[in-house]
């Protein structure tokens, strides 16, 4: 057992970082927020940034080698780490949904094509004028879904356009949706890192009763709990992606959002009056994490099923508490 | 990042489980919390048992007279012990993981040949005295003090939370042997005989009605200078190499247990119908996919500690902060669970018992509050201050 990243993992996510953070800063982050602020949601998903993701194999990422697709060949250890470091820029876009639909739809895999799927769970579907494709509830890619009787709602995640759909569309199930599922957790991870850096950072440069505000308990201790939520949804976010067991991705879920949404939360907390408005970024991490949470898999789905798993592993042995 | 045990780690789990299949029907029942000589003597036959199985001390270094076991190992040894219902380390707690560890780190090789065997055979106890009644979280604060006579140390104060001090042999005291250097300075390391003339152990009943501790009052003890470890006022550097250990392994046998109560719990709840109950269904099952993440977090720790050769790394009070805060959660669960109708606020439910012992998890080896500071202070480098 080593339950720790390999060098070529580590090289991974170094290399994605300095890519996400070289292409997609946080002027570039600003600026899709002042574009789709500005009335276009258009500017949201960067045609341009998706083909450049597509050529760096984001999307091929877990595709066989060699196949026509131009697979990279890694495993969802990897695949995790990839989509971390998008959760840490908060880059917006179906990103999941474009790497699951990757062999399938055409163009997923080399981002000449953008693709959302139906992972609300309702009439509501992310990015779908922004998309040229919608994933379908059977895993395969109906092209041109865009349109057909769909209306923009106001989001409340700038950078996460939402539609309502005329009827109910079916959500993505089984394999693809515990993948998804994994995927999604694993942005959220980055963000609750992130939010813990920014609040951290902020927390040593503030000053305030003469003193850095960091060094006040109240605030040190805000901080020590994030890192934990990040450190436990870390190892059960990695740890999925090793066993792919849907009940440990379940946790994962779970255990990821609430870092992120919990996080993002305290990390604006430890910003005062500047936490509130909107030129920090941290309430876009926080609705972007309020998004996500929703997509793929809900708390109340995952701890059902994690309580499915329970009782199943509970019945193979006897005895009870109490008398 | 790789979860699977190699060849020769599934041999040794097989090779574990297989004696502990032989030895534990042979065991004889654990006797009373409140049956401390029956409880020792219990904890101590268990050491023995490992010791001529060859398991006592695994982890321990080999020149300590360990068997030099990988972290892996002895995470696979803890796992399948606990699994197992195997008696827990008990009243070899101090002995085994920290005044023994601590003798092995920094003790001469006289000290280590006076010492670890008797540890490693079940022979002899250890307790801790290190708190005092006004140096708990602030331990360095502490003035129990010992000055030097010949080639004795005189001892004088008093030491309070010393789990196992009815039953110990030896105690690992910290004194202050310097009170002029700054506090950290002044420490010494020294162990204490318990017969010694001087020593007063008055028992202290804990909220769950047993005396799992006690307080200890030292008046004019003589303790050989010999029986110091390391040098005189460095006590507090030979005390922290070793207390990260108390954060590091230290839990891993209880997150087993934990997952077992929690199976338990849920049998329970199917058979009473508070299964059917949306809102407790949940929680269990939000408990499962936490008590998993720390499981994994384990193996995540002991990885770690496996690449940087054995060091126990700040992860320790991570996992100790939000082990502790769902080791009290589950209790709380259980108590929904069971109702008053199925003896939630009964004593003579063992698990009533285990609710109540859960409150000392987030107080004892560094309240929750003291491991916030040490994980903002140490890992996000945030500045010292109150």
């Amino acid at each position: 057992m080593d339950f720790q990243l390999t060098e070529d993992q580590r090289a991974l996510r170094a290399g994605v970082r300095e890519l996400l953070e070289g292409r997609y800063g946080r002027e570039a982050l600003r600026a899709s927020l002042d574009s789709a602020d500005g009335g276009d949601p258009a500017g949201v998903v960067d045609r341009e940034l998706w083909r450049e993701l597509g050529e760096a194999g984001f999307f091929a990422l877990r595709l066989p080698e060699g196949g026509p697709d131009g697979g990279v060949g890694l495993g969802p250890a990897e695949a995790v780490l990839v989509f971390e470091e998008a959760g840490r820029v908060l880059l917006p876009g179906p990103l999941v949904a474009t790497h699951l639909a990757a062999g399938v739809v055409p163009g997923a895999a080399q981002g000449t094509a953008v693709v959302t799927a139906f992972d609300l769970g309702g009439p509501f579907v992310a990015y779908l004028g922004e998309s040229d494709a919608v994933l379908g509830a059977d895993g395969a890619g109906a092209e041109g879904a865009a349109g057909a009787g769909a209306v923009p709602v106001r989001s409340v995640d700038p950078l996460t356009p939402l539609y309502r759909t005329a009827g109910a569309p079916g959500a993505v199930s089984g394999a693809l949706r515990d993948e998804g599922a994994l995927l999604t957790a694993a942005l959220q991870l980055g963000s609750a890192l992130r939010t813990t850096e920014l609040a951290v950072r902020y927390a040593k440069e503030r000053e305030q009763f003469g003193q850095p505000i960091g060094g006040f308990q109240a605030v040190k201790h805000l901080c020590a709990q994030m890192l934990v939520r990040g450190e436990v949804a870390r190892t059960a976010v990695y740890a999925a992606a090793v066993t792919g067991a849907p009940g440990e991705i379940a946790g994962a879920k779970l255990l990821a959002d609430e870092a992120a949404v919990r996080n993002a939360r305290d990390c604006l907390q430890v910003h005062g009056g500047m936490g509130f408005t909107w030129e920090a970024d941290v309430h876009l991490h926080l609705k972007r994490a309020w998004v996500r949470a929703e997509q793929w898999r809900t708390a109340a789905e995952a701890e059902e099923l994690l309580a499915a798993e329970l009782a199943a592993e509970a019945a193979a042995e006897a005895g009870g508490l109490g008398g | 990042m790789d979860l699977t045990y190699t060849e020769e780690e599934r041999e040794f789990r097989a090779r574990l489980r297989e004696w502990l299949g032989k030895t534990l029907p042979e065991l004889p029942a654990r006797p009373s919390p409140d049956d401390w000589p029956g409880r020792r003597a219990h904890d101590l036959g268990w050491q023995r048992r490992l010791y001529e199985a060859g398991y006592a001390g695994l982890h321990w270094p080999v020149d300590a007279g360990g068997r030099g076991a990988t972290p892996t190992q002895h995470l696979i040894f803890l796992e399948e012990t606990e699994r197992a219902g195997a008696p827990y380390v008990g009243a070899n707690f101090v002995g085994l993981l920290h005044a023994g560890p601590t003798i092995a780190a920094e003790g001469t090789a006289e000290q280590r040949a006076r010492w670890l065997p008797p540890v490693l055979r079940g022979d002899e106890v250890w307790c801790q005295g290190f708190s005092e009644p006004d140096a708990g979280s602030d331990l360095a604060a502490l003035r129990t003090k010992a000055v030097r006579d010949g080639d004795e140390y005189v001892i004088t104060g008093s030491k309070i939370w010393t789990s196992h001090a009815e039953v110990a042999d030896w105690c690992e005291l910290l004194v202050r042997t310097d009170p002029g250097a700054p506090k950290h300075r002044g420490i010494s390391w020294l162990a204490m005989p318990m017969d010694a003339p001087g020593v007063t152990v008055r028992p202290l009943r804990t909220l769950a009605g047993s005396t799992e501790f006690a307080e200890m009052f030292l008046d004019g003890v003589r303790v050989p200078v010999g029986n110091r470890v390391g040098a005189e006022n460095d006590g507090w550097r030979v005390t922290m190499v070793t207390l990260s250990f108390e954060r590091g392994t230290a839990f891993v046998g209880e997150v087993v247990a934990c997952r077992r109560t929690l199976a338990a719990l849920a049998r329970t709840a199917r058979a009473n119908g508070r299964w059917d109950d949306p809102v407790l269904r949940r929680r269990l099952g939000r408990l499962h996919g936490e008590f998993g993440a720390l499981w994994r977090l384990t193996q995540w720790n002991v990885s770690e500690s496996t690449r940087s050769g054995g060091v126990p790394g700040t992860g320790g009070s991570v996992f100790k902060l939000r082990y502790s805060h769902a080791r009290q959660e589950l209790y709380d669960a259980a108590a929904e669970v069971l109702g008053a109708a199925g003896g939630a606020l009964s004593l003579d439910e063992e698990w009533t018992l285990d609710r109540l012992s859960s409150l000392s998890y987030t107080i004892a080896a560094g309240t929750s509050q003291i491991q916030q500071n040490i994980v903002a202070e140490r890992i996000l480098g945030l500045p010292k201050g109150r």
